[in-house]
């Protein structure tokens, strides 16, 4: 096991959702888990990461098929930037999306939730 | 190891040219000895007019001074003549009796002035007019002596008249012809040429053959065959040039006038090459400066084992180089009956223009009192350009400044901008963006654009505002977006050029600063790709905006509208049933009719997509997608009474036709039956308007944000016509628009006239275009069917994971 990105929950109760291949690389996938809906994506470099799918704009929408470059995702609705290891909106537009913690245990892909 | 000993004879500007272009490929590759008979080193031999009528010093025309040749590790013997080549050997000989070896060899030693086999012709007094040598004696006599004779009434006669002139001697030029400058000007050009030169104080004695110079040891006078005389006290010979093949004479090199080369500088023995004035190359002995530098980047290229185009012989274009007076001549120049001329002689301003025309392609220009649009008219014989309205407005002056100003846009990267040192429009552009050049004198320095004869600093010039903005300030252009400062030709140049197959291979070959590119220049460069790899290309489904990589449209709400497709808005009951009974099964929360006639169903869950489409059996309509949208049709013959064509039919069939390919923004058509339009023409970007011998067929219409009525490009008469124009007006602009740029923007952009003349008037580019779309439409499919085919696809794009909670881990 190691660690996939910069989030690391404790407490978190990590469910598996897949296999790393279910995962294409810089294409999202939206995962219907204990009633939330999450976007994950497996960036370039391996790494995973998983995010609330649903736009900080006001407007909502979802952002699991938005555009991936290295950590950054380009919301599919409204082109905004988001940092996807912390959920971060990038400027000029302002917000937060709420991150999961990923890990991988062999080919099993687990978010912590 | 050991580098290859190249030896160069002649130390000139074609020699050294070649050179210098070596260094430039590869400076380790040789050990170089350059051997001169002048005591100078490399100067430009075309200026020497201007250092004759005292306006440039001889230091202001050397090319490479003395410390360039250190600077390069050359080593040179000036002063020293070539006396022979042993080819067995494989070395040369000296006239200071020393034996230089090569491994190659080029011989580049130009050529010398031909002097009349007449008698008189070694008196004192009678000069060529070639080298530096040949100008001091000029200048020597110029203080001494007060009348003079040339021989000669071509390029370098007169030019070498007015020098002397200048000096203050009273110059008379004699002529064999009636006409001066007789192989490069039309008599009319040739005759204000003569007015000018007589206004400026030079005589002429034309029609007159030199029989005899006269005099004791010097020379004082000229007799002429019909018996007549003229008083001179010095004589330049300035009939023409021979080339000087005097060190290849010998068995082993053949030597025709010139010494006899292939296409790429090749003489018949091995390792031998020879290049400039002193080659002759497919039976021609060139004596311009173009036709050296051209050949000279071909055994440059081809000694560094570069790979090069054949040289295959230069079109001729001349320019008088005396100040004052603009004379430019390229390609044909005489009125011919099958000739189509198009002329304009000014006597009060003193200017004459003439291009002339062959099936509408310019073969040929001369140019009188203003030559700024010489380069241009050089390019459009070069490349024998179909003549447009807009160039003859360029040409002939009536547009304006707004026409002048465009000559440097019309240009493609790879056009040469300086004919003389062979340097295009992108070397300008990228040495002036990247090394952060504002001066013509630093590009000069740079490229070598400029560095001849300058009649291209106009263009230069233009080329440099167009990359700094005005009064050549301001930052650089912007690039495709953030990420680079790469122009969008720049960037489809380095595909093509560099053979790039991956928008990552893109962005590492052009230094992207974000590695992986953004929502901008992603999509751009699939577009890029696939437009230039037809074929090859694997299109990135992570590079594709969402609509276009789930084949469907995203609503806000994430949900997504499937349209299908409805050829010429033409459906049937059947169709409709299925499309209802697909509604009611998926639970369709909207059924909206569409501007481009046809049904959008809205409101559909992504997993749900390729069941929806399996449940249609209809062909994607690509409603999402930079691609062919609807074609719109009015009713048309097959019901209208006004109808003339048959709207629907032709419709349906271009949509057929067109559709799914990418494009750099969405494609709109319309197609009516008649004049009254029903099916709105004016904002389509590919409009047509049937009538009752044919079609009209308009470009550039937008109804969207930014409305535009479209123009008329076209008219014609068959069917078969209409789709091959259509054809290519789409792939011309596939190929030169920007990524998202509409064909209202591009048309703008670029110029209905230079949009109807690659699609619709040059018939050979047209097939060009249409081949190459042909092509692109090979691999046109479905996609939906595709995805239904696909479960890779279906489990990669659409379906979700739903996790139950009993498989929660830890």
């Amino acid at each position: 096991m190691h660690e996939q990105a910069a989030v690391e929950e404790q407490n978190a109760v990590y469910i598996r959702v897949g296999h790393s291949e279910d995962f294409p690389p810089r294409l999202g996938k939206t995962v219907f888990v204990d009633k939330k809906e999450i976007a994950v994506f497996r960036l370039t470099d391996g790494r995973f990461c998983a995010i609330d799918n649903r736009s900080p704009n006001r407007k909502g929408g979802p952002l699991s098929e938005g555009m991936v470059s290295g950590h950054t995702l380009y919301d599919p609705l409204y082109d905004w930037k988001i940092n996807l290891l912390d959920g971060q909106v990038m400027a000029p537009d302002t917000g937060q999306v709420k991150i999961y913690p990923v890990k991988i245990e062999g080919s099993d892909v687990l978010i912590g939730l | 190891m050991r580098r290859n000993k190249l030896v160069l004879i002649g130390n000139g500007m074609a020699g050294v040219g070649v050179i210098e272009q070596i260094l430039k490929l590869n400076s380790d590759l040789f050990e170089i000895t350059i051997i001169g008979s002048e005591p100078y080193p490399n100067y430009n031999r075309i200026q020497l007019s201007y250092v004759l009528e005292g306006s440039k010093t001889v230091d202001d025309i050397v090319l490479n001074d003395w410390n360039w040749y250190r600077e390069n590790g050359i080593r040179l013997l000036t002063g020293t003549t070539v006396t022979g080549i042993d080819t067995d050997a494989r070395q040369v000989l000296t006239d200071k009796g020393e034996a230089v070896a090569y491994d190659k060899l080029v011989i580049a030693t130009g050529s010398k002035s031909f002097i009349l086999p007449i008698p008189g012709a070694d008196k004192e007094g009678v000069v060529g007019f070639r080298d530096i040598a040949d100008c001091d004696r000029m200048l020597e006599a110029a203080r001494q002596k007060t009348k003079a004779a040339v021989i000669g009434g071509g390029l370098l006669g007169l030019e070498a008249a007015k020098g002397l002139a200048k000096l203050g001697m009273e110059v008379t030029v004699v002529h064999l012809m009636n006409d001066l400058m007789e192989r490069q000007l039309d008599p009319a050009a040739s005759r204000m040429l003569q007015d000018e030169l007589e206004r400026q104080g030079l005589h002429f004695a034309m029609g007159k053959q030199t029989a005899e110079i006269m005099g004791d040891d010097h020379v004082t006078g000229l007799r002429f065959a019909d018996g007549t005389e003229l008083d001179t006290e010095f004589v330049v010979m300035a009939v023409g040039i021979k080339p000087n093949n005097d060190v290849a004479r010998g068995e082993t090199i053949e030597v025709n006038r010139g010494i006899v080369v292939d296409d790429y500088m090749r003489t018949t023995a091995e390792d031998v090459y020879a290049v400039g004035e002193c080659c002759e190359h497919r039976g021609v002995c060139y004596g311009l400066v173009a036709p050296l530098f051209e050949q000279g980047q071909v055994l440059a290229k081809h000694l560094c084992g570069v790979e090069t185009k054949p040289y295959e012989g230069t079109v001729l274009a001349t320019k008088l180089k005396i100040s004052g007076v603009d004379v430019f001549s390229a390609g044909e120049f005489i009125d011919k009956p099958e000739l189509t001329i198009v002329k304009m002689q000014d006597d009060w301003r003193h200017t004459y223009k003439k291009v002339l025309l062959r099936d509408n392609r310019i073969v040929g220009g001369v140019l009188f009192g203003d030559v700024t649009q010489a380069t241009q008219l050089q390019q459009w014989i070069k490349a024998g350009a179909l003549m447009t309205a807009d160039m003859h407005a360029s040409i002939m002056g009536l547009a304006g400044e707004a026409a002048v100003t465009n000559a440097a846009e019309l240009l493609a990267d790879e056009d040469i901008v300086c004919g003389c040192n062979g340097v295009t429009k992108g070397q300008i552009i990228e040495a002036v963006r990247d090394q952060g050049l504002t001066t013509i004198d630093e590009v000069k320095g740079c490229t070598g654009a400029c560095r001849s004869c300058g009649g291209c600093k106009p263009l230069v010039e233009q080329v440099m505002q167009s990359v700094l903005g005005d009064h050549f300030t301001g930052a650089a252009a912007q690039g495709i977006c953030g990420c680079t400062t790469h122009s969008r030709d720049e960037v489809v140049a380095a595909i093509r050029d560099h053979k790039l197959m991956t928008t990552a291979d893109v962005m590492a070959q052009l230094e992207w600063s974000n590695p992986e590119g953004c929502s901008k220049c992603r999509p751009a460069l699939n577009y890029f790709l696939t437009m230039m790899w037809p074929r090859e290309y694997v299109e990135e489904k992570e590079s594709r905006f969402v609509n276009e990589r789930l084949h469907a449209n995203i609503n806000k709400d994430g949900t997504y509208a499937v349209v299908p497709r409805i050829y010429g808005g033409v459906t049937t009951a059947e169709d409709l049933k299925r499309i209802a009974d697909t509604a009611v099964k998926y639970g369709v929360k909207t059924v909206k009719i569409t501007g481009g006639q046809r049904i959008d169903l809205l409101g559909i869950d992504k997993e749900d997509l390729p069941k929806v489409w399996e449940e249609l059996d209809m062909p994607s309509g690509y409603a999402y997608a930079k691609a062919l949208r609807t074609v719109k049709t009015c009713v048309g013959s097959a019901f209208c009474r006004f109808g003339t064509q048959d709207s629907m039919a032709m419709g349906q069939l271009l949509e057929r036709k067109f559709e799914r390919i990418d494009m750099p923004a969405k494609v709109k058509f319309a197609v009516n039956g008649c004049p009254r339009n029903c099916a709105e023409a004016c904002t389509k970007d590919i409009g047509i308007v049937g009538n009752d011998g044919g079609w009209e067929i308009y470009v550039g219409g937008n109804g969207g944000i930014k409305p535009r009525l479209a123009d008329l490009i076209a008219k014609v008469k068959t069917d078969e016509e209409l789709i091959d124009i259509s054809a290519a007006i789409l792939q011309h602009y596939r190929e030169t628009a920007k990524y998202l740029e509409r064909t209202s923007d591009w048309v703008e952009r670029i110029g209905l006239a230079a949009v109807a003349q690659a699609a619709v008037h040059d018939l050979e580019n047209r097939k060009k275009l249409v081949e190459r779309m042909e092509e692109a439409l090979t691999r046109a499919a479905d996609p939906w069917q595709k995805v239904i085919g696909s479960p890779e696809d279906k489990q990669a794009l659409f379906e979700t994971v739903k996790v139950a909670p009993r498989e929660t881990a830890d």
